[in-house]
């Protein structure tokens, strides 16, 4: 994965009380591309935002944020109030494997209620917190569309569906120990 | 496109690729590789065929054979025994409920026979991503017949006459929209796409997305020219990257064809479309926080009118469809008004995609034609309970639909049938409920779900629905009065007449479908203390049968709390004030000898 030494090089730059390390000519690279792939420039925003979320791994920093606001000419404002509007945008850091566990009712009734048990008793955290280690954030999504195959969580892009928790501890362990999202 | 003699169809929609379609894929290619196939058998991976308890699924043709939960072993014995030597490899067909295996099931079984295909005609049949499998299927022609033969308004009347109406929830009609927005002044027009179906328990827009998105494309183009707007949008969560990923491809090759761009087949209308993509906000699917989205701001709803229809995006006049609505205009354009009102209903004419899911036997996606009974499209379809005991009931519409109790199972599925009974069509998800799933604990279970997504905007929504919800969490706690079920009721009446948008309007209907149907349950939680459902943790404790318990200690060890104690070969007791009610114990007893008492 491209970005995590930059995400946490970033943390540990925080941690110390220095400036993060943002490539600011990287961002203003990525404001251009996505300008160049839209029709109009005016509602490239949240596009934008997606690109540079995408770049740093999980997280945009404040940074960052600031020079998509010059590079498109929109108050800082308006773009702290879409970045904390979305739940898919976050300003902080987070873990290397973001983990969205759906919580709507088709997985509820199919035995989602033991997955977020398993997974929060797993990973010693409750919703949109990260691990010690920077390696897992847990957050709920939405329906993800897979109730066919229910209960389902999202870790990263990548979808798993009919799981126990039994399955769900493989998976962790499996990405622990360095195995790969899919 | 090579000639072969064999063509194997893989699915490869979300469900079965969760279920590790890729590595079966992969067998698969690489046992053709090592018998040297390549040249007389194809692999096609396709959109969701719909089946997804079943998945990983493929179908071999010209026979028809239908193959199910596979396994890279699987795929492997399929190419020595079925490719090479023509033997149907029997463990992984299809099984009736008698034991009896159907090889044809695409053709035979009653969950794929008594389909109709109109939305989802591609989806499961070609390679979304070669733009040829489209137009082999008559794909583009629609816009062609329209850009060639038809002038704007005759396409609208086309649409009109079809009685085709909004596939998102509301069902307002499609063709009385585009005239609406037809007529309306403004220099720029356009054509939205809603894609971002956020309905928990609806998939059909995911699937024809990511099985057919030319068949999207091409009825944006259709709408475009209608109306006449050169620019298209499709809103997609980001909950859905592959079918961003696979619209993105098509958009590309419909240019590279000339089906989008300058100058479309040479008719002199130009049409381009773009993809914007949500950040998980399920308002988003509100019209209104849609445009706002993909202008580039905070999703928020704003009062109607000016209707889209009038002030969209950036006030220009604007039409909005849902996915499965324009997915059922390039049928219309080609078959005409009167073929599409020959199915369904009078008032509802065509079909509808449902998605079953929750404790139904097969779970996945259907389209049937609008008018079904809901006992055909639950028991003969969806083959019933998968949990074996009886169904309790279905909620229809998610968040702002109402669930519908068993003894209505015979009420014909229409947009005014559904609402006469207090539900609404919504998407088409359909949650089965059995009866071991509490009422109370599903309206409050879809109440968070609201006080969660609300935007924030308005009063009775955002404060409203929170104060439902604290309401509704008394009453799961056991800690409900009479006089909260009264209020209850008044306060989802408040909100639903006054809230700014559909969200908040609709926010309180599986309370009060719930309320209407299960007023016993919500009484019994409140005057007895008691979950007759066995599902409300506060309301219910654990016992330990003495006569059954033989003290293998298997129960105290797995016990996350140490809840339960007592010698070996002892009756064990469970200490009712640590226990979490996880139910960790009742798995692991294989004597029965735990059970869940209320109160």
């Amino acid at each position: 994965m491209k970005s995590v030494d930059l995400v946490q090089s970033a943390r540990y730059h925080r941690e110390k009380g220095e400036l993060v390390v943002v490539d600011r000519e990287k961002v203003h690279a990525l404001v251009r591309e996505a300008k160049s792939e839209s029709l109009e420039e005016k509602d490239i925003l949240i596009n934008t935002l997606h690109k540079v979320q995408d770049y740093f791994g999980n997280y945009i920093p404040v940074e960052a944020a600031e020079i998509v606001a010059e590079e498109l000419v929109v108050p800082k404002s308006k773009v702290y109030e879409v970045l904390t509007f979305y739940t898919m945008f976050s300003t902080k850091p987070r873990g290397k494997y973001v983990i969205r566990v759906c919580v709507n009712l088709p997985c509820h009734v199919t035995g989602g209620r033991e997955i977020v048990q398993t997974l929060k008793e797993l990973l010693g955290v409750q919703f949109g917190e990260t691990t010690k280690d920077g390696l897992f954030t847990l957050e709920t999504t939405s329906c993800l569309g897979l109730c066919g195959v229910a209960p389902v969580i999202m870790i990263n892009d990548q979808y798993y569906g009919d799981l126990t928790p039994k399955k769900v501890k493989e998976l962790i362990e499996n990405l622990r120990s360095g195995g790969d999202a899919r | 496109m090579p000639l072969t003699a064999t063509t194997i169809l893989i699915c490869a929609g979300g469900a079965c690729i969760s279920a590790g379609e890729e590595s079966v894929k992969q067998a698969l290619e690489k046992e053709i590789e090592k018998y040297a196939l390549n040249d007389v058998v194809r692999v096609v991976e396709t959109g969701c065929m719909g089946a997804c308890s079943l998945g990983p699924l493929m179908v071999i043709y010209p026979e028809g054979v239908f193959y199910q939960k596979l396994t890279p072993q699987a795929a492997r014995k399929i190419v020595e025994e079925h490719i090479l030597k023509g033997r149907i490899v029997k463990e992984y067909l299809y099984k009736m409920p008698t034991g009896e295996v159907i090889p044809e099931a695409v053709e035979k079984l009653p969950f794929f026979a008594k389909q109709v295909k109109i939305a989802t005609r591609n989806v499961g049949y070609i390679d979304p991503l070669n733009i040829e499998e489209y137009i082999a299927r008559d794909g583009y022609f629609a816009l062609a017949k329209v850009l060639k033969n038809m002038s704007p308004e005759q396409v609208i009347e086309e649409v009109k006459a079809s009685g085709l109406r909004g596939r998102g929830g509301a069902g307002f009609p499609t063709g009385l929209k585009w005239e609406l927005t037809r007529k309306s002044k403004g220099e720029r027009k356009y054509i939205v796409c809603n894609a971002d179906e956020g309905d928990p328990g609806a998939f059909m827009d995911r699937s024809v997305l990511e099985g057919d998105p030319h068949t999207v494309l091409e009825a944006m183009t259709i709408g475009g020219y209608a109306i006449g707007a050169n620019q298209g949008y499709i809103y997609v969560r980001a909950e859905y990257p592959l079918a961003i990923e696979r619209l993105n491809a098509a958009i590309s090759q419909a240019k590279e064809y000339g089906f989008l761009g300058e100058n479309i087949m040479g008719s002199g209308f130009s049409f381009d479309i773009e993809i914007r993509i949500g950040a998980g906000a399920f308002v988003c699917g509100e019209e209104t926080a849609l445009i706002a989205s993909i202008e580039g701001r905070r999703g928020q709803p704003r009062v109607k009118p000016p209707y889209p229809a009038q002030s969209g995006v950036w006030g220009c006049p604007t039409v909005i469809n849902n996915v499965e609505t324009f997915a059922c205009i390039p049928p219309i354009i080609v078959n005409g008004a009167n073929w599409f009102r020959s199915i369904g209903t009078e008032k509802s004419p065509g079909t509808k995609v449902f998605a079953l899911a929750g404790k139904i036997t097969n779970t996945g996606l259907v389209e049937v034609p609008m008018g079904i009974t809901l006992k055909e499209l639950l028991y003969e379809i969806g083959g019933g309970s998968s949990t074996g005991k009886k169904i309790k009931a279905v909620q229809t519409g998610g968040p702002s639909g109402g669930c519908i109790p068993s003894e209505h199972f015979d009420t014909p599925v229409d947009y005014e049938s559904l609402q006469k009974l207090g539900a609404i069509m919504g998407s088409g998800g359909m949650i089965v409920m059995d009866e071991d799933d509490c009422m109370v604990d599903v309206a409050r279970f879809f109440l968070e779900f609201t006080v969660d997504e609300s935007c924030g905007k308005c009063t009775p929504c955002r404060e409203g629905t929170r104060q439902m919800l604290k309401i509704l969490d008394r009453i799961t706690s056991g800690e409900g009065t009479e006089e909260d079920l009264d209020e209850l009721e008044h306060l989802a009446n408040v909100i639903k007449d006054t809230s700014l948008c559909g969200l908040g309007q609709t926010a309180p209907n599986p309370v009060l479908s719930t309320l209407r149907y299960y007023r016993n349950e919500y009484e019994a939680h409140v005057k007895e203390k008691r979950c007759p459902s066995l599902k409300c943790k506060q309301l219910i404790r654990y016992v330990i049968d003495p006569t059954k318990c033989v003290g293998c200690t298997a129960c105290a060890r797995v016990c996350p709390v140490n809840a339960i104690s007592g010698e070996v070969r002892k009756v064990h007791q469970i200490d009712n004030e640590v226990c979490i009610r996880c139910g960790s114990c009742i798995e692991v007893c294989r004597f029965g000898a735990i059970s869940k008492v209320s109160p």
